[in-house]
């Protein structure tokens, strides 16, 4: 009875979620405020519906119903509880009612937390949502129920895809969704600002804090991707140009450089096409991303067993949107004034170039990740574009971002006076430029591309450490000046990781015995053979190693290769010692004779943490950012933004 | 500076910077792409000389060999056979009449020499290159 309650939820959440796309659009066109004051309710009865819905599936699996064919192929009775709720999104058609969750979620966070906007905006704002709300609930509905039953019933599920059997996969889908959907609130407030007309800095402002938080959430879900990867798929890689990373890194750069301009235009009133233009592609990119991952076009580590037909319907669902909000583009972007004028030398510059590094970044991304599907639609070959392709190209494009990053906060609106910058920016000069000398030969040896990196972290952090002073002087800052710089400094502890890992880190893959040692990156470690251990749904042969530094014995780690009763397939556990400025990292291969010898690597990662941590001071960068005062203040319907106003 | 020079400025600029960018981008791309190669190709010559690419096939039933972290499998279409040889740990849903995709060199010996076994996340999962592969070879025994 529960799964269809659940369908039977979802089925209404579609009917409403049509109400909520159609009538407050035209109501706000016609001027019917009954139509327009349906918007909220509307949002609030989907969002409830959808969770109900949810609530169904949940119940489903946490109680063993193998009657339903998604719980029969993505659970199994033996499997931990926490596994059993999280395998709600293990497979395709649960994550994409998380999907649509959380789009109902989004809409029903607009519904409540807007009323100090107009009403016919926020109506506006609510209808695009339900727009794009029907297409991915007819998606769920039409080609991916999850609730659709199976008869006879499964005795027995077959198991959640023992990869997914993490803690980390709790939440990585979850975090990850919030950002990719959360883009949808920027995409409607631009679409809606472009029904208006209205593109000014009142929109601009309503914007900013919503398009912040979906930033965070994708800045999170990306970064704790992948620590899952680096610990989970022992290969202790974290990063690996897949193409579904970078679907997902490609909305997060275009999301950054929406965050940019939508501060140009708030506080200046200008690059405002290039804004709406930006949240378009913001959201674009995010289905694309769904697209990708979920059509099986892709070779990908992260290549699930998927059906193909399924992506035809997310690709036509991404025409709609893109051809639709392109054409209301330009139909209605050349009535759209220009803004305040700015000097060659000034912060809007800056942000410009700020924006033009990043969307050359995200088109060489998008370029490498298509390219294959590309020439393989043409009929000219599968080929794959490896890592390298994208650090080539990808690296050059950061340098000189991050060399501006340190410069564009130190420049005024309108127009900045460059010698005085430079005149500002002389220790930090000095110190970064001693760093890029210094940091590669404390840590052993001097590369170019470490040097690079250590010279930019410390640039980064230096001037950071100087606009924070000079700031101080007039007075105390608001929270969004606190936010940046926390989100800047973030950069800079996310490049000394990349950096001190790419450069320094220590590989090893060895056959040991029982009783062997091996060195990497000073420490050693000791192998003491391997246990058979049970586990609730597991067997593991378990590993002990000993760990130690200058013969003082650390700890002992506990790799693990653990068989699945559900399924053939073995998993390999690391077993890592974290810390502050390096990582060790055991992995166990597997067996390769009678008497106890087993293939193992072993990593030594400096500083590979810095890289996570520094993404977590970008999200908290974003967080403070968002409690900024002036965003729970009413705005005035015809409010001018005094010109002039320091960020 | 007039208003009207300011823009020629940033509009030279933009212009400039994303010509260098597809320049680099068009050079690394094509010196960083690895071509799919079925078995029956590379048994055929047709493979990409001096140069890394793929193989897409299945893994021959009974034909892996290991020598400590040396291994030694035969990938197949079903038609042609490849000797592989690879140094280090394989992925764990590497498995012999499993489809598997690898990267690698070929050797003057005709042994593929591969530097990298991709790694599937779920067991029912087929590397379309692989399928891609067999059907190529079904394809041409049909004719």
């Amino acid at each position: 009875m529960t799964p269809e309650l659940g369908h039977f939820a979802l089925i209404l959440a579609f009917v409403v979620c049509t109400a909520q796309g159609v009538l407050p659009l035209v109501g706000a066109q016609q001027g019917r405020q009954k139509w327009i004051a349906l918007a909220r309710p509307a949002a609030q009865t989907q969002f409830l519906l959808i969770a109900v819905s949810f609530a169904c599936l949940a119940q489903a699996f946490l109680a063993n119903d193998f009657s339903v064919s998604y719980v029969a192929n993505h659970s199994n009775s033996q499997l931990p509880t926490m596994y059993r709720f999280s395998a709600v999104w293990g497979g395709h058609e649960g994550s994409l009612l998380l999907w649509v969750l959380m789009l109902a979620g989004w809409g029903a966070a607009v519904s409540l937390a807007s009323r100090q906007l107009p009403e016919v905006m926020v109506a506006r704002v609510l209808a695009v949502l339900g727009l794009v709300g029907i297409g991915l609930l007819a998606f769920v509905l039409f080609t991916s129920n999850p609730f659709e039953r199976m008869l006879p019933a499964a005795a027995e599920g077959r198991d959640l895809n023992p990869l997914l059997q993490d803690p980390g996969l709790i939440y990585h889908p979850p975090l990850l969704y919030m950002g990719y959907v959360g883009m949808s609130v920027a995409f409607s407030f631009a679409i809606a600002a472009l029904i208006s007309g209205r593109l000014d800095a009142a929109w601009a402002r309503w914007s900013r804090p919503w398009t912040t938080a979906a930033w965070i959430f994708l800045t999170l879900g990306i970064a704790l991707g992948s620590w899952w990867a680096y610990y989970e798929l022992g290969w202790g890689g974290w990063w690996f140009w897949d193409p579904v990373e970078n679907a997902s890194f490609m909305p997060w750069l275009v999301a950054t450089a929406l965050i940019h301009s939508l501060a140009v235009t708030e506080k200046r009133g200008a690059f405002k096409n290039w804004t709406v233009l930006l949240a378009i592609a913001a959201f674009s990119l995010s289905l694309l991303g769904t697209f990708l991952v979920r059509s099986g076009v892709l070779t990908s580590v992260h290549a699930f067993a998927t059906d193909p037909r399924r992506g035809v319907f997310i690709l036509a669902l991404l025409v709609i949107v893109i051809g639709s909000s392109l054409l209301l583009f330009a139909w209605r972007a050349p009535k759209v004034n220009a803004g305040g004028n700015f000097g060659l030398v000034s912060r809007e510059t800056m942000l410009l170039m700020n924006n033009v590094l990043l969307v050359v970044a995200t088109g060489s991304v998008l370029l490498g990740t298509l390219y294959p599907l590309l020439i393989d639609a043409l009929g000219m070959g599968k080929l794959s574009v490896g890592p390298p392709y994208f650090n080539a190209v990808f690296v050059p494009v950061m340098v000189p971002l991050l060399l501006l990053m340190a410069v564009g906060p130190m420049a005024h609106w309108k127009h900045a006076d460059l010698k005085a910058i430079a005149r500002r920016l002389r220790v930090s000069m000095a110190l970064s430029v001693i760093a890029g000398i210094a940091l590669p030969l404390l840590m052993g040896a001097w590369t170019p591309l470490t040097a690079m990196s250590s010279l930019l972290a410390v640039w980064i952090a230096a001037s950071g450490v100087f606009q924070v002073m000079d700031r101080l002087k007039s007075g105390n800052p608001p929270a969004s000046f606190w936010g940046m710089q926390v989100a800047h400094f973030g950069i800079a502890v996310f490049v000394i990781g990349v950096a001190m890992v790419g450069g320094y880190q220590e590989e090893k893959d060895v056959r040991m015995e029982p009783g062997d040692t091996v060195q990497v990156g000073g420490y050693s470690f000791r192998f003491l053979g391997v246990k058979s251990v049970p586990g609730p749904n597991y067997r593991a042969a378990r590993g002990n190693v000993e760990l130690s530094k200058d013969g003082r014995l650390l700890k002992t780690m506990h790799p693990e290769k653990r068989k699945y009763f559900s399924s053939e397939m073995p998993m390999t556990e690391a077993a890592i010692d974290a810390g502050f400025t390096r990582d060790v990292y055991v992995s166990l291969g597997e067996q390769l004779d009678d008497k106890g010898a087993w293939s193992v690597r072993v990593y030594y990662k400096p500083f590979v943490d810095w890289i996570w941590g520094g993404c977590v001071l970008m999200a908290l960068g974003g967080l403070i950012a968002i409690l900024d005062r002036r965003y729970r203040l009413r705005v005035k319907a015809d409010a001018r933004i005094p010109a002039g106003v320091a960020a | 500076m007039k208003p009207r020079h300011k823009r020629i400025a940033l509009i030279a600029g933009g212009l400039a910077s994303v010509v260098l960018a597809a320049v680099l981008t068009l050079n690394a791309l094509d010196s960083n792409i690895a071509l799919y190669v079925t078995p029956s190709e590379v048994a055929a010559g047709k493979s990409p000389q001096g140069k890394a690419f793929r193989i897409g096939g299945l893994v021959k039933e009974s034909s892996i060999k290991r020598q400590d972290l040396k291994v030694n499998f035969v990938i197949t279409d079903g038609a042609k056979d490849i000797s592989v040889t690879y140094t280090g740990i394989l992925p764990d849903l590497f498995k012999e009449g499993k489809g598997a995709v690898i990267q690698g060199r070929l050797g003057g010996d005709g042994i593929f020499a591969a530097t990298e076994v991709l790694a599937k996340h779920d067991e029912n999962y087929m590397p379309p290159e692989a399928q891609h592969a067999l059907d190529q070879a079904k394809k041409a025994n049909a004719k």
